[in-house]
């Protein structure tokens, strides 16, 4: 066993305490040999500090496309060459996006919406589709909506938003180099006003972006500065026409490396498998996180891409013997 | 196939280049976790929705395609 394990150990398994960045980059650095030790010690903390429940959710895009930021690994940027084209989800469609991921056993459902940040016919939209699907859908509702204002806080406190999403994407250091349209402070921002309003706040990134080690573990020090009641982790899944379509999927060992070193930062949060995973990690991966410090996943398909069914998801829940957190237990 | 239109499609449904041209390998390698993003008939690109449990491609000219998941 490394000296690295042995400390995480003590320090994250038995006080609760997230590794620092020079320990999540010792993590990232294991040889292949130790991986398995990784992930059973990621997985051990996990079931201490989280329990053995797998939050569910279920995502859907209100507004697709033609996005004016950069993010050079987003097929929904108008920047970019990329074949999505901007689309409206209608009231009726979202209501029954809703029923489709109530249906799986989910208990959350965020609306997300490809923009740098809300103008007041998205938040109509936001509005009056949260008032639909409350009066014929049991489930949260969750939004990514992109960079707030105070009073669009505000508004999303009223409406009864319980989650906001707004992902940092990547360590502070290496983020110019993924999105120049605007900065890692104003991502920042909108964090801290959504942490001030009680809404829980949702924040992760994706890794494979051309990210070195060092700036990884920089991103999981940042992250549990932040303290994000949920990190959603995304892979790069290179998208045709946007700057990094051209770039290699993560190495699925240096995936679950990810998992596990994320975890044992985070000992606390509920850390879900976004997108990416199936290219990245495929079905065998994918048991081998959950066994590894994921203890949620996005079921369904995602906003411009198609996931496994969810019943595959499910499937694998059963086999693993972890329950899907019911809704009572998120209230 | 719309009524009228040639018996076999022409443009690569994820790509949007020629299909007899070949070398959409890749391309029908991505599409189980893709959904089309050009009319297969006339290349233009559709507008697409993906909601959790399927997902709806609209070209303007040839109609709607729906599959699932
Ligand atoms: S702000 Fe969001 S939707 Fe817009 S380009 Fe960036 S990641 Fe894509
Ligand atoms: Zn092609
Ligand atoms: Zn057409």
């Amino acid at each position: 066993m490394s000296q690295i394990l042995d400390r995480a150990r003590g320090q994250v398994l038995d006080s609760g305490t997230g590794l620092d960045e020079a320990g999540v980059l010792e993590i990232l650095r294991l040889p292949d040999e130790l991986l398995p030790a990784a992930l059973q010690l990621a997985h051990d903390v996990r079931m201490r500090w989280c329990g053995p429940e797998v939050e569910v959710e279920g995502i859907v895009s209100l507004k697709t496309g033609g996005c004016p930021e950069d993010c050079h690994f987003c097929s929904q940027s108008g920047l970019f060459a990329s074949p999505v084209r901007a689309v409206w989800l209608d009231i009726p469609s979202l209501v029954k996006a809703a029923k489709q991921t109530a249906a799986t056993g989910a208990t959350e459902f965020c609306i997300v919406a490809a923009v740098r940040g809300p103008d007041a016919r998205l938040m109509k939209q936001l509005r009056a589709g949260v008032e639909a699907i409350r009066a014929e859908v049991d489930i949260q509702v969750a939004a990514s909506l992109g960079m707030l204002t105070q009073e669009q806080v505000d508004d999303m406190v009223d409406m009864g938003i319980h989650r906001y999403n707004h992902n940092l994407e990547t360590a502070k250091s290496y983020f110019p180099n993924v999105v120049t349209t605007h900065s890692w402070e104003e991502r920042w921002d909108t964090l801290r006003m959504v942490r001030e309003s009680g809404m829980e706040v949702c924040c992760g990134g994706i890794l494979g972006l051309g990210e070195t080690l060092e700036q990884r573990a920089e991103f999981a020090g940042q992250l549990a500065l932040l303290q994000p009641h949920e990190v959603p982790l995304n892979f790069l899944n290179p998208r045709p026409g946007t700057p990094m379509g051209d770039r290699e999927v993560v190495d699925p060992k240096d995936a679950l490396r990810a998992i596990a070193a994320f975890r044992l930062a985070l000992p606390h949060t509920i850390l879900r498998y976004a997108g990416g995973r199936e290219i990245t990690l495929g079905d065998l991966g994918t048991r081998e996180g959950l066994l590894g410090g994921i203890n949620a996943v996005i079921v369904g398909n995602y906003l411009t891409t198609l996931g496994r069914p969810a019943t595959a998801d499910l499937d694998l829940l059963v086999d693993l013997s972890m329950p899907v957190k019911a809704l009572s237990a998120t209230l | 196939m719309p009524a009228g239109k040639p018996v076999t499609s022409t443009w690569c449904e994820r790509c949007g280049e020629a299909l007899p041209a070949g070398g959409h390998a890749a391309c029908a390698a991505a599409r189980p976790l893709e959904p089309p993003r050009y009319c297969r008939w006339c290349r233009r690109r559709m507008k697409v929705q993906v909601l959790p449990a399927g997902w709806s491609a609209t070209c303007v000219e040839h109609g709607r395609l729906d599959g699932a998941p």
